[in-house]
Parts: C-alpha cells; structure tokens; sequence
C-alpha cells in the first residue's frame, strides 16, 4: 500500500463498503416510481382476458367520463402514427397495442392516462373490449403441428416455426454415435420462469414541446441502445432524446426488452404535453413481461465403457412466446447455447435449436444468465450424471476422467469456442475436500441401508460471458464494445462515467477500485456515474455478466492512458526522463532513487497548474473498449440433500460454491453476488415454474402462486474460490453476477437423482417440487404414509 | 404536498397520521392505501411497492410499533396511528445499529426491498434482542429478496443485535440506537 499517502487507496481485492449504501439504507434512493415531475398524468394499460382473441370493438366512452380521466389510446390511434408495432431486439416486430387481435392472455389492448393512479385504474375497469376469442397454442411441439393455430398471420411464413439454428458438426458426431460404446439419452424440460425483481417495470415520459426533447426516467438495464431504438422507431433526433435509468429494483435480465408500456407513456406525453408515469403491478409483470427459458431439450451423450466421453448430440425446441422479443446478440439467436460441451474433453457435438411462436408472452429474455448458458448448462451437467450412473461410476470421477486439462488452455470448444483460461480439477478437488466428499459418501450409504434418503449432488459449470467481441457480437447492428470516460480534477478526485449501469452490483463502489488501483487515488476521492445517457459515454448496458469483462477492462484502460499521461508530467515535475520513472506503491519514482518520487495527486494538480510547455492541460481519458474474447468462469458445486419420505420435500442441507471468476475486485460483493446467484438457481430448481392450461390461462400470475424463496427456504450457503486469471482481460477478471445462477440448478437436481438413483430413477425435470418427488417415492413403494 | 387522489370522487375522509414523528393531516379518499398515503401524501419514497398481493413485504411499515404491509391497509383504517418508516430509523445524524449492519455486512444490493427488511429487523430486534439465525429467518420471511440470497442479511441482523447488546451493557455514552 501507498505509505506515502494518509488516504488508503483501497483498489483491487479489497472489501470496500459499498458507496452506494449510504442512500438506500435511509431510503434515499432515486427509483423510477420515486420520480415526481409538476404536472405527471399517470398511465394505467387494459389487459387481454384472453390468450387469443380478435377485438371485435374497444368502447372508451365510459372511462373518458370518468372524472380524472383525460384520453384512452388504442392500436388504431398507435397505427395511425405508424407505431402500433415495434422492432424487438432480434429483428423481428412486436405490437405495442394491437389493432384487431391479441396474441397472449394479459397483452396490452389500450392505456388509460388520468389525473391519478387511482383515476387511471377506473378508466382501465370502464373501457369495454368486445372480443371473439380463438383457440389458443401454448405447447411449442403442438404449435410446429400443421393443424395448429396460426400465432403470427402477420408474417409472410404461415407457420409458427420462427428460425433453425444450429453449431457443431453434425457429420462426425454422428459418426462417434454410431461406433459408441454407450449412449444414453434423456429428454429435459427447462420450465418458463420469471425474474421477477421486486421493483416491477416502469417509466416517467416527459416530452418538451418546446425544446422539442423526450426525457424518460426508465427501469432499463440499457439506457443508450433504448435511445438510439427510440429515435430510429419515433424519428425523433437522438440527441433530442435522454434515457436515465436512476436506481434500479433488480434487472436480472427482465429489464433489457422493451415493453410496450414505456412505449405508449412516450406517445402519451407527446400527446397530453404532460409527463406521464406508467408503473406495473406485480401482476402485469408476472404476466406479461418477458419470460425465461422455456426449452424442451432431448440430449444424447456418447462415451466409451471406461467413461471416456465422445460426443454430444442436442435437440431443443425454444418457445419464445408471441414476439421473438428474445435478448440475445443478433447472430445467436439461441443465445450462447453452444457452450454445452461445458468442462468437458469432447470429440465431437452437434446442437440444433428450433424457435417457435406459442400464444404466451414473449420468452428468451435472460434470468441471472448469460445467454442460454443455464439451459446449456443444466443439460450437460446433468448428463454427465446420468451417465455416471449408466456406468456405475462416482460421478466426481467421471468429471476428474473427462476434465479439459489445466494445460489445454486456450481450448478451443467443438462447437467453435476459445476458452480463456481454467482448472477444473483444482476446483472440484477443492469442493470435495472442503465438503468432506467420501465422508458424506459413507454416510449416504449407510443411511440408505436404513431407507434414508440422502443424495450428493455436483456441479462443475464452465460459464460464458463478457459479450463480447465486436466481430461477432452486436444488438440490432450496434457492436456489443463498452466504455469509460474518466476526469481527474485538480486536487486529485476523479468522476468516472461508465457505459454501463448497476441494478444491485454495486458498480458505484468497484469501478472506483478500478480507477484506485490503476491510479492510486483513494476510492473514496472517486465518483461513478451511469445510467444517464446525456452525460454517459455510449455503452450496451448490464446483463449477461458483462460489466467487469467489458466497462470494467474499458475503465482500466481509460486510466492507464491516463497513467501515461501522468508519467510525461511526472518527468517534468521531477526534471528527469520519463524512462527513467517506475510507477511502483502507487507513485511515479525515479528508478534507483526511491526517495525521488510523485503521487497522482501531485500530478493532477501540475496538470493543471504546471503542465509542461506543448502538453494539452488537463488529466483525463475516455476508451471504448472491444474485448478479444469472451470470458469464461467456472465453478465446482457440491449439494447434500435429504428427501422427506412422508412429504417428498427436499431438504438442501449444505451446499458448497467454489467460485472462479478470476481476479477479484472487491470479495464482498463477489460473495454477494454467489449467494443472490445461488438463490436464484434454487429457486427453478425447487419453487419456481410458470405454466399455462389449454385456453391459454397463466397459472401463477401473481406472488401467492408464483414462489420466490424465502429466508426459510434459502439455505446457508457455503462459499470459496479458485482464482485463474483471464489471460486477455486487462487487470485478469471474468464476469460472476450470474455463475451461481447458472451452475447451482444441476447440483441440487444432481443430489435429488442421486438420492433416488437406487429406485431407478435417472432424471426428474425442475422444479423439483415436494409433490414430484412423493409421486415417484410413491411409484418406487417408499413413500412414507 | 396535497393529494392528488381528492379529484376523482366525492366521498374523502380527514386522516391525521404522525409518521416518524411529524403529523401529517390530509383528505383522502377511503380507498387510499396507507403506502401512498405514505409515499404520495407525505412523500417519503424510501417505503417501497413490490407486489399487489402483500407477498413481498416492500412496502413494511412499523404501524404503533408492530410490522405492517402498507399496500394492504387503508390509510383511514390507520387514521391517528403512529407510523415508523426508514426515514425515522436515523436519528440525530446516528445510524440505526440495523442500518449499520446492512451496510457492514453488505446486507443489501439494489436497495428496493431493504427498507421494508429493516423495518421487520428493527421490529424483531426490539421484542426479542437475541434472536437465534432461525428466528431472524422466520421474522424476515415475509420480506422477499431477489438479490443478497439472504446470508448476508440474516448477518446483518445478528451484527445489529450485537451491537444493541453491547450498548445496552454500556450505561455511558448512551445507548446506540435505542431510541423507540
């Protein structure tokens, strides 16, 4: 540490207390309901009853009695601004407010703006929608049937069937197939589920007639794309529009579409020339906003008799709803999917994805995940299981057999990705020990002589993120780089404004690491900005674990060109050639003269001050930073579970999460990060499922259907780390917002089959809910009654 | 600031809530929920609305004391109550020792369910100043979080425990926090 200095720097590896605390914990945050502007009309939506309905006629005569209320719109006033449909995010339309049909049960039918939310909430119950209902689709398999109900008459391709994506080779995985050993094979089903951060969607749309400029307050996760969407799709200028996304509830991923609510806010306060707030019940939220997952997967692994794995051969159907509204990088539209060999030596894989269109809000959005990667994630852990069990093997030997060695590093992935860096024994040994493995092994078998049911389950994930390489990564054309732009003032603070924005990880406290470290200024002595695309340099936004390997490499960048800078100042200071300066203890010194030396702080004063003669004053820098690959964390997972005979109720006892993410920033956060991500792995794996009856009915539309863990449900996890730098990331760190997410679903399904394993079972689909697990204990005879 | 609510129907009801302290006296309709009587009326926006079928605990308010689900109480039902939100947690430029255990042990992440969690903690913490990790999960689950997996706030609580434990056992200064 800087000696020299009376502030402590606190950069990289520290556990700063979070400077984003100090608002929240006096309930001083800024989140979008918070925002109050002189004269706001709030915006309350009409929702379809209906799954699939034509709209026969919407009567808004009675609402527009009602006193409070001040204008009804509808698709066809939206259709005669050309705005009753939208671009999604990949490159197909979505309506904003239908014209004549509804395509899924609680979609958007007309918007009510009253005085008051309360006003705004009678006009939604008086405007009367006369509809003919249809027959509705929701299963994808009976969706690509030709007698099926047309989800999409508006497209030229009368089918449901959206795209055909595949990655691998299909020849020579074939081929392994056919000369294997052993195959098994098994059909998952990855169950629709919601984020459901706790702050639901919303915005406040204020329109100046006069300046001719839309400001919009927006619980969005990608302030700079939505603005440069909002220009293309309204034609008004971009620099006439300004997206601040102020504190955010949780995104998780739920908050990167965008929904037609923030559409119709803007034509309302263009409209009225009032500011116009539109918030979500939880219920609409839960409804009809974008879902997860969705994939019917059927998946075959090959191997030789000595478990010597070969290839992978993988068939999803992907429902992503009515609109292909998915978030994915334009040229994936399955996501990053193909990461499925996982930590495995593969020969061979060949992955085929189908989309499809069903009578169901929109699907593909993320939850806590990088693209797909929980899907592709899920799938090869768990086969990895049901082969070990096929071959009587441990399944931790039957990891450590197929591991891709530490000294393969960079691997190249059949399915065309470069792996960064990585030491999976190193992790799952560590995992086995610290959980005492072949103890808990003995003790399983013992209790299963008793009847008990008790399983282990592992996990050992290898992730995919930081998106990522502008070659082959964009957002509707947009390359998917990041940015930082950095001010050292005078005295030696700084503001930093980054090109991504914070929903919970904290970015206001680890960027200004970043800058500390790479400058030697005291954290606290750094501001950081985001969110607010007038001052924010352009960026892509947060999501998919990207903000470290992506902002965070721009931001370390950004300051060594400032370090530069400061090195030319440093020589003139010290009246001695910059070669012959090191930058070591967070000060330029002469070299061999430890004594003679500057800080940062002396240097941003000089800067301004005493700069030398042809040097620009002024110490700053701004880098958008284009990564040369993706990042790739991993981890090692070890759940013990006891199953209730008498309730079928899983019990997870203990779970261990040895986590790599490279270098660390700040180990609080990180570890916060892993245990949020943990809960919201158990929570598919356990609680969590949306599912619709025939007529197209959501069947958990709101929070006493739809369980969230709770603290009784949430066990104590366990946590630790491996640490293996990325080799190309500037200050070596991978994304970790979403590895707990990712990984922790196979564990705890992992440990139920296992326990079950001696009754045959090979595989239960999540969630794993008491009443599943009764019904096989009841199959097998050992149910307790 | 006035309601708004006042303008759509005829029938308002005189209400008269001291909420941390101060009382605020307004006409609101029957149908007001006491959260945006709270938010709106008094206009302390640390409260929170997170779901419509009191799941989520977002919107916790202490009401005379006792934890309470601000969306699902009218503000006439409250009508002379006492009412604690996170806004009166802080006193005299003092941390509350429960927000200074959320901020010490990284008790919270993006902020929008940790008033309503704190507000339960401080409750918990003033009928049962020792709670086991069992009972502070059973307290606080009713407060749903989809960011921290809840370790850290279950750690929170047992730091801000210790802490009035310690001040209570100290007769000088005076007691952190102990304020009701």
């Amino acid at each position: 540490m800087a000696t020299e200095t009376e502030t402590p720097i606190r950069g990289m590896g520290h556990s700063v207390k979070r400077k984003e605390d100090a608002r929240f914990i006096r309930g001083r945050g800024r989140y979008v309901d918070d925002i109050k502007l002189p004269g706001m009309l709030f915006l309350d939506i009409v929702r379809s009853p209906y799954a699939h309905a034509t709209i026969k006629n919407i009567d808004a005569s009675a609402a527009l009695a009602q006193p409070g209320v001040l204008a009804v719109i509808t698709g066809k006033d939206l259709d005669a601004a050309g705005l009753a449909w939208m671009p999604t995010l990949m490159g197909d339309k979505q309506m904003v407010l239908p014209v004549d049909r509804v395509v899924y049960q609680a979609q958007e039918v007309a918007a009510v703006v009253a005085t008051d939310r309360y006003a705004a909430a009678d006009g939604v119950a008086l405007v009367n929608v006369e509809y003919e209902p249809l027959p509705p689709v929701t299963d994808p398999i009976k969706a690509l049937e030709a007698d099926a109900p047309l989800v999409r008459p508006d497209r030229e391709q009368k089918t449901n069937h959206i795209w055909h994506w595949e990655a691998g080779d299909a020849a020579r995985t074939d081929e392994l197939f056919n000369q294997a050993e052993v195959v098994v094979k098994e059909d998952l089903y990855i169950p629709r589920i919601h984020v459901c951060s706790i702050e639901t969607c919303g915005c406040v749309a204020s329109f100046d007639a006069v300046e001719g400029k839309l400001t919009v307050y927006m619980t969005t996760q990608a302030p700079h794309a939505i603005r440069t969407v909002f220009s293309l799709v309204t034609s008004i200028p971009e620099h006439k529009i300004h997206i601040i996304s102020p504190d955010i509830g949780g995104g998780f991923g739920g908050k990167v579409p965008v929904y037609p609510g923030y559409v119709i806010a803007c034509v309302a306060s263009i409209k009225t020339g009032h500011p116009v707030k539109w918030i979500e019940d939880r219920s609409e939220n839960l409804q009809a906003d974008s879902f997860a997952r969705d994939y019917h997967i059927t998946a075959e692994l090959a191997a030789k008799r000595d478990g010597t794995m070969q290839a992978l051969r993988v068939k999803t159907i992907a429902d992503h709803g009515a609109f292909d509204a998915a978030a994915n990088p334009s040229k994936f539209p399955a996501g990053l999917f193909s990461v499925i060999t996982g930590s495995y030596e593969l020969d061979a894989a060949h992955v085929e994805v189908d989309g499809v269109y069903t009578n169901k809000p929109s699907g593909g959005v993320a939850y806590r995940c990088s693209f797909r990667v929980t899907e592709a994630v899920h799938t090869i852990e768990r086969m990895v299981d049901v082969l070990a069990q096929k071959l009587s093997m441990d399944p931790a030997e039957l990891r450590l057999k197929n591991f891709i060695p530490p000294e393969k590093f960079p691997y190249k992935s059949p399915t065309g990705w470069e792996y960064d860096s990585g030491n999976y024994p190193a992790a799952l040994r560590k995992a086995m020990e610290e959980i005492g493995y072949e103890q808990l092994r003995r003790e399983q078998a013992e209790k299963r002589a008793r009847g008990e049911l008790m399983g282990i389950g592992l996990s050992t994930f290898t992730e995919i993120v930081g998106a990522g390489p502008s070659h082959t990564f964009d957002i509707l054309g947009i390359k998917m780089f990041d940015s930082a732009e950095i001010r050292v003032h005078p005295t030696g603070s700084a503001i930093v404004r980054i090109g991504v924005q914070t929903q919970g990880q904290g970015h206001e406290t680890t960027f200004a690491q970043i800058v500390a470290e790479e400058l030697g200024l005291p954290v606290e002595n750094i501001t950081v900005e985001h969110g607010d695309t007038d001052t924010a340099p352009y960026g892509l936004g947060t999501y998919a674990s990207r903000s470290t390997p992506t902002a965070g490499a721009a931001t370390a960048v950004a300051a060594r060109k400032i370090r530069e800078k400061a090195k030319n100042i440093a020589a003139h200071l010290l009246e001695v050639s910059p070669d012959d300066l090191e930058w070591e203890n967070y000060q330029f010194r002469v070299k061999g003269t430890p004594g003679k030396a500057v800080t940062m702080q002396q240097i941003a004063f000089a800067a301004y001050t005493n700069h030398p003669q042809g040097m620009e004053a002024g110490l700053e820098a701004v880098d958008y930073y284009d990564p040369p690959n993706l990042t790739f964390p991993f981890g090692a997972y070890v759940c013990v579970v006891d199953i209730d005979r008498g309730t079928g109720e899983v019990k997870i006892r203990r779970f261990l999460a040895i986590d790599d993410c490279g270098n660390i920033i700040n180990p609080m956060i990180v570890d916060g990060q892993i245990h949020g991500g943990l809960t919201m792995g158990m929570a598919p794996a356990l609680l969590e499922e949306i599912t619709y009856d025939e007529n197209g009915n959501i069947q958990q539309g709101n929070f006493m259907d739809y369980l969230l863990p709770t603290a009784m449900e949430t066990p104590a996890w366990e946590t630790d780390k491996t640490v293996t730098p990325s080799p190309h990331h500037p200050f070596g760190a991978k994304g970790v917002g979403e590895s707990a997410t990712v990984g922790a679903p196979p564990a705890i399904a992992n440990a139920v089959v296992d326990a079950l394993s001696h009754l045959g079972v090979t595989h239960i689909d999540i969630p794993i809910t008491p009443w599943k697990v009764y019904k096989i204990l009841e199959e097998h005879g050992v149910a307790e009654s | 600031m006035t309601t708004q609510t006042t303008q759509t129907t005829q029938t308002t009801h005189k209400v008269t809530l001291t909420i941390n302290g101060q009382p605020y006296t307004a006409e609101v309709e029957p149908r007001l929920l006491l959260v945006h009587f709270i938010r709106e009326v008094a206009g302390l926006t640390g409260t929170h609305i997170g779901c419509d079928t009191t799941s989520c605990g977002a919107c916790t308010v202490l009401v005379n004391g006792v934890p309470a689900k601000s969306c699902t109480l009218l503000a006439v039902q409250v009508d002379g109550a006492e009412i604690r939100t996170v806004e009166g947690l802080e006193q005299d430029g003092k941390l509350h020792p429960v927000q200074d255990g959320f901020v010490q042990e990284h008790g919270l992440q993006c902020g929008f369910c940790t008033p309503g969690m704190m507000l339960t903690a401080v409750a918990l913490l003033e009928r049962n100043p020792q709670p086991t990790e069992d009972e502070i999960r059973r307290a606080i689950s009713g407060n749903l979080c989809r960011c921290t997996g809840y370790v850290n706030i279950v750690k929170s609580i047992q730091y801000a425990a210790k802490q009035m434990r310690e001040a209570q056992a100290t007769p000088a200064p005076a007691p952190v926090g102990a304020e009701v």
